[in-house]
């Protein structure tokens, strides 16, 4: 049986960690590749690295970022974040990048899934979808270019769609609940769980190791990715590992 | 000590390069057949189709050198698909003729209830061959899986040691000096370094 995985989420801009990185034990706390290395140390299943760069300079950074990351961790790690080509994608795969994550560009073109997964195989291919409960719908719409622009697509049916097209895996963000440190969205994760066969990283709203639990059981998640209790050290990985392989969740 | 990684256009190199390096030892991303048959050990990697790394085996010459280098006994080490090219065939994509160093085939998994396929993600091994040189000094943990076929080998004394994914599913083999893991050893954490590190230490056995 595979192991629920954890996995810690670096926003990196031109090169350098932002975003609530509070380690007292690292020399440079906005270095990616040391902070990498840390939570590969401390027990981390997988890594992503999100790309919030917006100038080439700062893409051509992250490359490189990637090249020496692969260099220094022995876990898989995804790299997102301005990638909407196939060229872009074999850049951070050739870098060493083990898997690609897509999001508002897969929703302009979801044929980029298709040749992602053709050129690389499923398995290099993250989805990733930012999903808000809709009132009317009663159910949940797809949100891209980071939260800001509703799409009037369903999250259901694209994640079904995204796992037709040859998605290896999604990683679904919960607007709702995302910053909020209350829980994962539990009724949507159970939901995009229930309906697809491949694997879902739950993310969004994780604030104390019962909701990893949660998303685990409940939420029906392969994988649970937070940011910042993990740079903030409000988790441990190794204490949040042991705690969840106590109550009887396969962990590595 | 060299390392000789086959570069034959299939995969990303760059990390079990790193991590032979991380171990100590000097590391040769290569395709040259003096070099390869010169090194201390040698890495067949492999990520992709079981059709196409033939193929590109074949057109590069690499599958006489690797049959070369399991001739001569320098340890030889199949990582991921790199271990299914060591086996007679595969049905991946049509059928296809291997390396032939090991007897067995390779599979697609059968699907089953609450087993996704690809096979991705961390699993168990459970050592069959605990006395075995690759595993030996080491506990049973869990490694990095990607695959979505699988090795049933000809002979059990070739398994080393299996994962459960429904059934047991081959995960290291060996023979005399020929190795193989299913796995990514480069990114399976401490006991992936730790596999690949006894793999590092074993020597050329002598004719």
């Amino acid at each position: 049986m595979l192991a629920k995985r954890i996995i810690p989420c670096l926003d990196v801009k031109d090169g350098r960690v932002v975003k609530g990185v509070n380690f007292v034990n690292l020399r440079d706390a906005g270095d990616p590749v040391e902070l990498a290395a840390l939570y590969d140390s401390e027990g981390a299943d997988e890594l992503v690295f999100l790309d919030i760069s917006a100038s080439v300079e700062g893409r051509a950074t992250m490359v490189e970022v990637v090249r020496q990351t692969a260099g220094e961790i022995a876990i898989p790690f995804t790299v997102g974040g301005g990638i909407s080509t196939p060229e872009d994608m074999k850049r951070i795969l050739r870098a060493g990048a083990d898997k690609i994550g897509i999001n508002t560009a897969a929703v302009n073109n979801p044929q980029l899934i298709l040749e992602g997964a053709r050129h690389f195989g499923s398995q290099c291919i993250v989805v990733a979808m930012d999903a808000k409960y809709n009132e009317a719908w009663g159910e949940w719409e797809v949100y891209t270019h980071g939260g800001r622009t509703p799409t009037g697509i369903r999250a259901l049916t694209w994640a079904k769609e995204a796992e037709r097209l040859g998605a290896g895996e999604i990683l679904l963000t919960s607007m709702d609940a995302d910053g909020t440190k209350d829980g994962f969205d539990l009724k949507l994760t159970a939901a995009v769980c229930d309906l697809l066969s491949i694997p879902v990283i739950a993310s969004g709203g994780a604030g104390r190791i019962d909701h990893f639990y949660d998303v685990f059981t409940a939420g029906k998640a392969d994988a649970g990715l937070a940011a910042t209790i993990f740079h903030y050290k409000e988790i441990a990985i190794h204490d949040l590992k042991a705690d969840l392989k106590q109550r009887g969740v396969e962990i590595r | 000590m060299t390392v000789a990684i086959v570069d034959y256009g299939m995969g990303n190199l760059h990390s079990v390069s790193k991590a032979v390096e991380r171990l100590g030892y000097t590391s040769l991303v290569t395709a040259d057949a003096g070099e390869i048959l010169a090194a201390d050990s040698v890495i067949l990697p492999g990520v992709g189709a079981f059709g196409d790394a033939m193929e590109h085996l074949r057109a590069s010459g690499m599958d006489v050198v690797v049959k070369a280098v399991a001739e001569a006994g320098q340890p030889l080490l199949g990582i991921c698909l790199g271990m299914q090219l060591l086996f007679s065939s595969s049905e991946e994509h049509g059928e296809h003729k291997g390396l032939d160093l090991l007897p067995g085939s390779v599979v697609r998994f059968a699907p089953r209830d609450g087993y996704k396929v690809p096979h991705m993600g961390w699993n168990k091994l459970g050592f069959l061959q605990p006395a075995s040189p690759l595993l030996t000094g080491l506990e049973e943990g869990h490694v990095y899986f990607v695959h979505s076929y699988h090795v049933l080998a000809g002979s059990d004394s070739d398994l080393l040691a299996v994962t459960d994914y429904g059934h047991p599913v081959t995960a290291v083999v060996g023979r005399n000096h020929v190795y193989g893991m299913q796995f990514h050893p480069e990114k399976s954490g401490e006991l992936g370094i730790k596999l690949l590190g006894n793999f590092l230490r074993l020597r050329r056995e002598q004719a």
